[in-house]
């Protein structure tokens, strides 16, 4: 009795091990059965001080790749999508870039979130041979062009033409600019500087803020005692650019505020308020998709994605989300020319022309690594806690 | 400069200040129990802003806050209970990287429970562009809330220390532990109350600055940075240092910036802490007789 049971439970010892050595071997096993997918890597700042970017960006992708797969995948190949978290911060980039192109052999690189990381990582994209689609908005990632590397928001130069534009109707012509200290403040106070002449604008006052700054009417205070200042630029993807718009309010400051495309996430109108209403800035249509005219080619797909991602996730979509949006349906056109190749996606990459997204109407070339013009921009200003179409005073 | 501006890098000033000098006095009852430095401590004001904002859509704000405050010292007292209690006669390192691995993992935490987004609680008072006047200057009535909420944490804990027997007990074991022990005191009680109390005054200080900062699962950091700042400038273990020297700091960083740009804020307050460090490491208002006899 004792040996038989002794017996029993030596054979169940035998089972579970040879259980445990077949889940094993069919763990290694999987990738080979896996070849033949399209591996997609994503370099998202999904926590850390970007996160107002690679949050909504990843869950994006993630909500694509699941429809893609479900229909048949891409070219009928499922797509595995692999995102990293790198937390905003570059030399994570750096390292999950390496990694993505050399050990995972991704067929593309989305992101990343910011455009300081994706600066960092430009040339391993192109040292690679791999085809960067970066959602960060600096003009310097496709200026100068590097053959493997796109982006996806529209070009600050042209967001800021468009609010000196709004400024010169307005009869505005001294203004103070308040930019964060990322990537993308930085080359956004270059452009204002840069381009200020062209419109008669004249920048009396400058102050650049940390992404993690928690109160900032110190600085306020300061810009605000000087008299000439007619109007304020705020120039920022960080939650820091909603405190802003708070503390000027606060300071009982009636000035108009302009805010850059890094504004076009409806968190930054909660955050920000009461404060919020009346703030004027330059954004894709996505945000006011479903009061667009019926002939815009983009309106279908704003308003399905909307749809889609507001049942999916139970949050407003965004700007950000919508720049993940853009890289995965560039990608999934462009590998529907050249397969699975990075080389020939990247040449079909180029070929691609009068694609809509939710940033505008692509068309690239072998110069043109954004594909977007000017009017891929709308100005838009909060009303009631909405955005709207900004249909000027 | 004139009266308006001045008023208002003041008022910014005082603000920034009373909130590093609360996360001071927590540091700093703490240290007195334990001869340590808490470096969780930053994620006790997190969790207040955090537990408040969840909660309030079943309750109103008072309640809110005040349930806020009670669960934030119920994770006080777990983490002590769990982490530090029996350890037996731990080295002043071991402790710092104990209470430096439940920071992160306080704030790994977080982001699973509330996400990568900001929260923030409404304005106890008016909304986002209220504002009221104060000689000339522009302040929001929140501000009044923060500074006046640290205004009497400061004082009701002054009056603890001083005047209720258990107060008194956690001073005795912060002077002498083993003579308090002698006269049957607890002092792992006295420990684990430290927690509880420093735990308290974090989360109501996290929920009454929550509408002006916003609340993320990582503002836990900067703020211990500051705090630790402060509770040196002041003199590890004097909270009534902490206080002056937390506004000390406040109002200079709000001044420094009409002389340097805004960038250079915390390397001012960096600057600071490295001077003292060097120069009078016991602190401003701490004596450097009693600094000696300390262990850390």
């Amino acid at each position: 009795m004792n040996v038989n049971y002794k017996k029993g439970k030596f054979m169940k010892q035998m089972v579970s091990k040879v259980m445990m050595g077949a889940a094993a071997l069919s763990l290694m096993l999987t990738p080979a059965a896996w070849a033949e997918n399209i591996k997609v890597g994503a370099i998202l700042a999904v926590t850390g001080p970007a996160s107002f970017l690679g949050g909504p960006e990843a869950r994006t992708l993630e909500m694509l790749v699941a429809d893609i797969n479900a229909k048949g995948g891409m070219n009928g190949k499922q797509v595995d999508l692999i995102i990293k978290d790198s937390a905003g911060n570059p030399e994570k980039a750096v390292s999950f870039a390496k990694q993505l192109i050399e050990e995972e052999k991704v067929l593309t690189i989305i992101g990343p979130s910011s455009s300081g990381e994706t600066m960092q990582i430009k040339k391993i994209a192109e040292d690679g041979k791999t085809p960067l689609l970066s959602c960060a908005a600096a003009e310097v990632i496709v200026d100068p062009v590097a053959s493997y590397v796109f982006k996806t928001p529209q070009k600050d130069s042209d967001a800021v033409k468009m609010i000196y534009k709004e400024m010169n109707k307005l009869g505005l012509v001294n203004v103070a600019v308040l930019a964060d200290n990322t990537g993308f403040g930085k080359a956004g106070m270059e452009q204002l500087e840069k381009i200020a002449p062209e419109f008669g604008i004249k920048i009396v006052e400058k102050e650049s803020y940390d992404t993690k700054d928690s109160d900032l009417t110190a600085p306020v205070a300061k810009i605000k005692a000087n008299k000439d200042v007619q109007a304020i630029v705020n120039w920022s993807v960080a939650p820091a650019q909603s405190i802003v718009v708070k503390n000027i309010r606060q300071a009982g400051w009636n000035v108009p505020i302009f805010q850059s495309h890094g504004f076009g996430n409806i968190k930054f109108v909660e955050a920000a308020g009461a404060a919020a209403e009346g703030v004027i800035f330059p954004a894709g249509r996505l945000l006011i998709a479903s009061d667009l005219p019926a002939d815009n080619p983009q309106k279908g797909l704003l308003i399905q994605y909307k749809k889609n991602y507001e049942e999916k996730y139970k949050e407003g979509v965004s700007t950000f989300g919508g720049h993940a949006y853009d890289a995965f349906v560039i990608l999934e056109s462009a590998v529907k020319v050249g397969g699975n190749d990075r080389d020939k996606v990247r040449a079909a990459i180029e070929g691609l022309q009068n694609l809509p997204g939710t940033a505008g109407v692509f068309s690239f070339s072998a110069k043109d690594h954004n594909g977007l013009t000017i009017d891929a921009f709308q100005m838009m200003t909060v009303k009631d806690g909405k955005f709207v179409a900004y249909t000027g005073k | 400069m004139t009266t308006e501006l001045f008023v208002q890098y003041l008022f910014a000033g005082i603000t920034y200040g009373s909130i590093y000098a609360i996360v001071a006095i927590g540091f700093n009852i703490i240290y007195n129990t334990t001869g340590i430095i808490n470096f969780a401590q930053g994620e006790f004001v997190m969790l207040g802003g955090m537990i408040s904002i969840s909660l309030l859509p079943f309750m109103p704000l008072p309640l809110a806050v005040a349930l806020a405050v009670l669960i934030t010292m119920v994770v006080g007292a777990l983490i002590e209970i769990i982490f530090i209690r029996w350890l037996e006669s731990p080295s002043v390192l071991r402790m710092i990287i104990i209470t430096i691995g439940i920071s992160i993992l306080t704030r790994e935490a977080a982001l699973h429970v509330w996400g990568e987004n900001i929260r923030a609680l409404p304005y106890f008072v008016g909304n986002e562009i209220t504002t009221i006047g104060v000689l000339g200057a522009r302040i929001s009535p929140q501000v009044l809330w923060v500074i006046g909420a640290c205004g009497v944490m400061v004082v009701a804990l002054h009056l603890f220390f001083k005047t209720t027997p258990v107060g008194r007990e956690m001073r005795a074991c912060a002077a002498n532990r083993t003579a308090a022990i002698l006269c049957g005191i607890n002092p792992r009680n006295m420990v684990t109350l430290s927690f509880v109390l420093s735990a308290g005054m974090g989360a109501l200080a996290g929920c009454v600055m929550s509408p002006i900062t916003y609340t993320q699962y990582d503002i836990g950091t900067g703020l211990a940075i500051k705090g630790f700042t402060v509770a040196i400038l002041g003199g590890l273990g004097n909270s009534g240092g902490a206080v002056a020297a937390g506004l000390l700091l406040g109002i200079i960083e709000a001044f420094s910036i009409s002389v340097v740009p805004l960038a250079f804020k915390d390397a001012i307050s960096i600057a600071i802490l490295l001077i003292i460090l060097f120069v009078r490491p016991h602190g401003i208002f701490g004596s450097a007789a009693t600094a000696r006899l300390k262990a850390f």
